[in-house]
């Protein structure tokens, strides 16, 4: 017989672990869904997602050749990258100097523009939308690149997330810099950017996350799998009939492979720069 | 700056100057003020009327079903416990994903002879045949339930973060006033998370407003209508159906309420002392 103490403390953790387990079985039961469906022929997926067959290939497909080289899958996802990065890389270099600016480098009127920027802060893009389609209808780039990554990239929320880092660096190494004859430009590359590294992160996290998931904007701004994002195109495909699951789950696989992936890998700045966002809802 | 001024200060003074005038997109009338017909056209729209219900009862009812849950989660990752942190991994991995995958997968889930009605059979002993998202009474809350799954897990880390800044020291003067667990919780650990509570509710419910991608999945806003929202239903006044007059309408409405939140946010942040 155990010591009591001893033995209470076991069954504690096992409660512990139960539990624990338990409640990741309810996180993990779509992903694990959806891996296993993208693997199946189309009305497999279907007839199958009744039983514990869902979570067993039984017949393979393979839905993901049929998804890069036989649609046009491949076109839209490039399509995703090419914005995505755009936006990513864009984007924090701007709202970088925005925020390095209003930090360090004086200019009239300096504080009404930071408090212009905490003012917009508060404007959500969905209010503004209407107004931007028709702006970018009248001067004629809906459905192109353009469209989709011009008015993602001024960001007053990164801006501002730029500017107080900047602001907590010492004002002496500014001074120093100075005296050693370096320009604006030199300071904020070789001295303030690499300082500054988890604030740039958090910005190319999240504006990924919002850019490769976006789908409000892209519905009204594409048209044709030229400019096609894979949010559009996979709803698209989503909704034709008969639907093809095996297909649509292998795009979706796909789509949020190199997220989780790189959630994976980098963890903790992943979950840092979510949690100083309120990104979705 | 320039930037930000060209693509937010003045498309919003344009929301407003459109949701005044008859704008199409293609019309051979000439746009001209109207007033605040496309207000009153809006408010006496059923599908508006559908649309801000399905908002509000969201914004009552995930936010506070995600905060609490978020709020258990919280203290089971919270442990010292070999192997927590993959577990923490687990139940955020939902908010990193793309939401019109989680909303494509999810559909498959909610089908008729799907996974989640037989799930439930088999927790219940029944054969359960709900027709989730054909159903106009169990659509919406099928949306609202794979709202709570997806994003709980960004909730949690807030909670963590807070449930963290509290001083250990606090408990230990609990047990040593012989507090057990639930009185530590109830006079210790919510009174602590106070700030990050309200916090982590009023950003929910600010976004709760701009619920789209999963209606616009899912269901289209049907069926009837009971999953319409503010946001889908901008998409398709505005862009299907080509009046921006209305659209934007809908738009300022929006933004109302989005403020109105966030100025109650920041008045209560400033009651209760500083907030994140």
């Amino acid at each position: 017989m155990m010591p009591g103490p001893r033995r209470d403390r076991i069954v504690g953790l096992i409660v512990s672990y139960a539990l624990l387990i338990s409640v990741a079985a309810v996180f993990l039961v779509p992903l694990l869904f959806m891996l296993v469906a993208s693997l199946k022929p189309d009305l497999d997926v279907l007839a199958e997602s009744n039983s514990l067959k869902a979570f067993w290939p039984g017949r393979l497909e393979n839905n993901y050749f049929e998804a890069f080289i036989t649609s046009d899958f491949t076109r839209i996802f490039l399509n995703s990258v090419i914005i995505t990065g755009s936006v990513v890389a864009l984007g924090t270099l701007i709202n970088s100097m925005a925020g390095y600016a209003l930090a360090w480098v004086p200019f009239k009127g300096q504080r009404l523009v930071l408090a212009f920027v905490v003012a917009m802060y508060i404007v959500p893009f969905q209010a503004v939308a209407i107004p931007l389609l028709l702006f970018f209808s009248g001067v004629q780039i809906v459905d192109t690149y353009l469209v989709q990554i011009i008015p993602f990239i001024a960001s007053p929320f990164f801006i501002y997330l730029f500017y107080s880092f900047f602001l907590d660096l010492p004002k002496e190494l500014f001074e120093a810099a100075r005296i050693d004859g370096a320009g604006i430009v030199r300071s904020y590359v070789s001295i303030a950017l690499p300082l500054i590294k988890p604030a740039l992160a958090t910005s190319a996290i999240l504006s990924f996350l919002l850019i490769w998931g976006g789908l409000f904007w892209p519905v009204m701004v594409t048209r044709t799998e030229a400019s096609r994002p894979i949010t559009v195109g996979l709803s698209q495909v989503a909704g034709m009939l008969p639907t093809q699951w095996g297909d649509i789950m292998a795009m979706s696989v796909a789509i949020s492979a190199p997220i989780l992936i790189v959630f994976l890998i980098f963890q903790p700045a992943f979950i840092r720069s979510i949690a100083s966002s309120g990104l979705k809802g | 700056m320039a930037v930000l001024i060209a693509f937010l200060a003045i498309p919003f003074l344009a929301a407003i100057g459109l949701s005044l005038t008859n704008q199409r997109f293609v019309s051979p009338l000439p746009t001209r003020f109207v007033g605040l017909e496309n207000y009153t056209r809006i408010l006496e729209d059923p599908r508006f009327i559908h649309a801000l219900t399905n908002n509000v009862v969201f914004a009552l009812i995930v936010p506070a079903a995600q905060t609490t849950l978020g709020l258990g989660l919280a203290l089971m990752v919270n442990q010292r416990l070999p192997g927590i942190s993959i577990f923490r991994a687990i139940y955020f991995a939902p908010v990193v994903m793309v939401l019109t995958v989680v909303a494509v997968v999810w559909r498959l889930m909610l089908a008729q002879s799907g996974l989640i009605n037989a799930g439930i059979g088999v927790f219940s002993g029944g054969s359960f045949q709900l027709n989730w998202l054909h159903d106009p009474h169990l659509a919406f809350p099928a949306i609202m339930i794979m709202s709570i799954w997806q994003n709980v897990g960004f909730q949690m880390i807030l909670l963590l973060a807070g449930l963290q800044a509290i001083p250990a020291e606090l408990y230990e003067a609990g047990r040593v006033d012989g507090a057990n667990a639930f009185r530590q919780f109830w006079h210790i650990t919510l009174p602590g998370m106070r700030n990050t509570l309200v916090f982590v509710l009023t950003v929910s419910m600010i976004s709760s407003f701009s619920l789209f991608d999963q209606p616009y999945v899912m269901t289209g806003g049907g069926p009837l209508d009971a999953t319409q929202t503010m946001m889908l239903l901008m998409v398709q006044v505005g862009f299907d159906e080509e009046r921006i007059g209305e659209a934007s309408a809908i738009a300022v409405i929006f933004f109302i309420f989005v403020l109105a939140l966030a100025l109650i946010a920041q008045r209560v942040g400033r009651q209760r002392g500083e907030m994140g």
